[in-house]
């Protein structure tokens, strides 16, 4: 007799652990009961990605390039996993890359960003970029795991944390990638993944008062009325971004500019 | 220095120095009894039919009647933009844009004395600033995007920048002339072509700016006024034609824009109120420091989104700090515009003295503790006199709201932790001070200062060169430097 697999539950991931959702709903979507994320999840999830916020924020950008190789590495080593989960290797091997891509880019985003501005007066003056805080990313329904990375990537290498609504019709790469990030000195909280259903979820995020930013990329439903909803606190909107460039990074970033009287 | 100091403390400085009046002559500005729009290098009478006059703030004298434009008129304007920019502008090899930029620089340079006296009849504020700040720095403006205009190439390598198109830009009351070289000098240097709407109670210096376009021989077209209310705003940022909206105001209507530009895919810009902070350490300079305070807040009448409305001083120097300010405050002249000894003009209008009595009516009630230095306002115009409350709780109306005027609240803090929590402790965040002796703490404080400019022992202080522009709700996008060509541009990703 074949031996009976051992199946895997898929939850949330919230703070760092992984609950069920707290209306105790699920879905069946991809063979699997998958978390039916509640109003409730996503302002969860802000709460844990705000107290994460400081801590991402001021890591030196080495440390945090460092960690986000780290989830390349963790990633790499289970690619057949997420093969399986996605039915696509190539599209495996590109989320990995585009991990290491952003990796690379930690530490180079002010040099590149950011400059000395040349004052007529006797002052130094400088401009750095910053995070802009908590990006709620409503992530593309395919690729499931690339077209998430593609997004979630540019957004916390530059310091910003996120809550991520996950692919509604294949959501199980998600949550295995949170699983990854989970293992990956990622702080919790840093990243937060819910799933469930967009209709539902992304007006709770689009218009928290607490989320700063909104990527719009897999927004299925009224884009119209999620921007209208993320005017209430002036959220930065991002609405496409395919492949991979610093400039879907710089969308989630400040720029801070420093005056100071040169004088003896 | 230390006894001088102690003597002054003992024998106040009189409330207000004997000054004979220094007027500027304001014979050098000639205006026309009633202006049109401006749209395709002629001057056209509003569809509308309607009118309404500019008024000078020092005295309610009406300054000229002014068109309002109407939905008929915004669509020409915004079809001539659209026209001019197919037709030649965005075809024009980058080193003639750059060379009519630099023209209008120069003229705004040697009309400057003329743009002064009409921005200080029409808006309130002091010919010593208008002549000191906003002049000097609309032709530096221009000056320096100028030199962007063939180099573009070099500002973003490998991503094709080109121009968007139409922008549709809309300017506030408190530096008319400065925010429209703000607007247009990058939209133009990124070769769009513009609709610009000047704020209702100051348009003038944008209508006399016509006159340098003129000048420069710019062509018809690339530059249309289109001066009314917010009815024509709305227009403006409605319009299917637009591609590019640039607004400087008020967070409410910010949001509002945003609001009718969702779904359009239009890019956006927006730069709205604040409610700085500006923190005293208690080794900063004091007397340094002070006159930091009074530039951040009694600066423009307090007409400034990046003002330091909100002192937070270290509680060990706390008493000291007040009795410094309270006499500084005592040698502010407040008066007449025009005047160039005064300090402190009009504010610009009667709605945003009303905003203000009712603001600081509100503090007085929440149980602040309000000081005005005794000062003779004028009895015609629109007056208010520098305020200071202390004792003031986070939670006041005075502490969390945008008062755009010259009122200062001010809290205290024992430790740096508790001062940047105070400090960020709200949903704007546009600018912030911060002043001490200790580099590691500027440093320090100026990374943890949730805003979009730091100033560091100093305050209020702009550049071309320099980014502008507010966190959070006060805004995205950045105006002056390299950061505020980007907006004007499409790339390649």
């Amino acid at each position: 007799m074949s031996r009976l697999p051992v199946r895997k539950t898929y939850k949330l991931y919230l703070g760092g652990a992984f609950p069920r959702s707290e209306s105790g709903r699920t879905y069946e979507v991809e063979g699997a009961n998958v978390a039916l994320g509640s109003r409730k999840d996503v302002r969860d999830a802000v709460r844990a990605a705000r107290g994460a916020f400081p801590k991402w924020a001021s890591m030196t950008a080495y440390n945090r390039g460092q960690v986000l190789y780290r989830v390349a590495e963790m990633m790499e080593g289970r690619k057949a996993e997420f093969a399986e989960l996605t039915g696509d290797e190539a599209e495996v091997d590109a989320a990995v890359d585009r991990w290491v891509w952003y990796a690379g880019w930690a530490d180079k985003l002010a040099q590149v960003l950011g400059s000395s501005n040349p004052v007529a007066g006797p002052y130094f003056n400088f401009t750095v970029p910053e995070p802009t805080g908590i990006v709620g990313i409503v992530a593309p329904e395919e690729p499931p795991l690339a077209g998430l990375v593609s997004r979630l990537a540019p957004a916390v290498v530059g310091g910003n944390v996120a809550v991520v609504l996950a692919s509604e019709h294949r959501p199980l790469a998600a949550i295995t990638l949170a699983e990854v990030l989970a293992t990956s000195d990622v702080p919790g909280g840093v990243v937060n993944v819910i799933t469930g259903r967009k209709r539902e979820l992304s007006p709770v995020l689009a218009g928290h008062m607490d989320v700063n930013a909104l990527d719009l990329a897999g927004a299925t439903d009224d884009v119209a009325e999620l921007e209208r909803l993320a005017a209430d606190n002036v959220k930065r909107i991002a609405r496409n971004g395919d492949g991979q460039s610093l400039w879907h990074a710089a969308a989630f970033l400040e720029l801070k500019t420093v005056w100071h009287p040169i004088g003896v | 220095m230390a006894e001088v100091e102690k003597r002054q403390d003992r024998s106040p400085v009189p409330s207000a120095f004997e000054y004979a009046s220094a007027p500027e002559s304001r014979d050098i500005v000639r205006l026309e009894e009633r202006y049109g729009l401006f749209v395709g290098g002629e001057w056209m009478a509003p569809s509308s039919g309607e009118h309404a006059p500019s008024v000078a703030p020092r005295d309610e004298e009406p300054l000229a009647e002014v068109a309002y434009a109407g939905p008929e008129d915004v669509d020409l304007a915004v079809g001539t933009a659209r026209d001019a920019f197919a037709d030649g502008w965005s075809d024009l090899p980058s080193s003639e844009r750059a060379k009519y930029l630099f023209r209008i620089a120069r003229v705004l340079q040697e009309r400057s004395r003329e743009f002064a006296v009409l921005e200080s009849l029409d808006g309130g504020k002091p010919i010593r600033e208008s002549r000191d700040v906003d002049l000097p720095l609309a032709a530096a403006h221009f000056f320096y995007y100028a030199g962007w205009a063939d180099k573009l190439e070099y500002a973003f390598p490998n991503r094709r920048p080109r121009p968007i198109g139409v922008a549709g830009q809309i300017i506030p009351w408190n530096f008319p002339l400065l925010m429209l070289s703000w607007k247009i000098a990058p939209a133009l240097a990124a070769g769009n072509t513009v609709v610009l709407k000047p704020a209702e109670s100051t348009p003038l210096t944008a209508l006399l700016f016509c006159d340098v376009l003129r000048q420069a021989e710019l062509p018809a077209g690339v530059v249309n006024i289109v001066t009314g209310d917010g009815r024509a705003g709305a227009e403006l940022v409605k319009h299917p034609g637009v591609d590019k909206i640039a607004f400087t105001g008020s967070t409410e209507v910010g949001k509002e824009i945003m609001r009718l530009v969702a779904g359009t895919g239009k890019k956006l810009t927006l730069e709205l109120g604040g409610k700085a902070a500006n923190v005293i350490f208690d080794d900063a300079p004091l007397d340094q420091a002070v006159e930091g305070i009074i530039n951040g807040i009694y600066f423009n009448q307090g007409h400034v989104c990046c003002a330091g409305s909100r002192l937070f001083v270290q509680e060990s120097v706390y008493e000291e700090v007040l009795a410094k300010l309270k006499r500084r405050m005592g040698t502010l002249r407040v008066g007449d515009p025009l005047d160039k000894n005064t300090d402190v003009g009009a504010i610009n209008s009667r709605e945003q003295l009303e905003r203000i009595k009712e603001l600081v009516a509100s503090g007085e009630e929440e149980g602040a503790e309000i000081y005005q230095p005794p000062c003779r306002l004028p009895e015609k115009g629109w007056w208010f006199p520098p305020t200071v409350f202390t004792n003031v709780a986070q939670s006041y109306r005075i502490a969390q709201e945008e008062i755009f005027g010259p009122v200062l609240s001010v809290l205290t803090f024992r430790t740096p932790d508790e001062a940047v929590e105070k400090a960020n402790n709200t949903p704007y965040g546009l600018s912030a001070g911060v002043w001490t002796e200790k580099g590691s703490r500027i440093l320090s404080m100026a990374q943890r200062l949730r805003a979009g400019v730091i100033w560091a022992n100093t305050y209020n202080r702009f550049d071309p060169t320099s980014p502008f522009g507010g966190y959070q709700e006060s805004g995205f996008g950045r105006e002056g430097g390299l950061h505020g060509l980007g907006p004007y541009l499409e790339f390649d990703e």
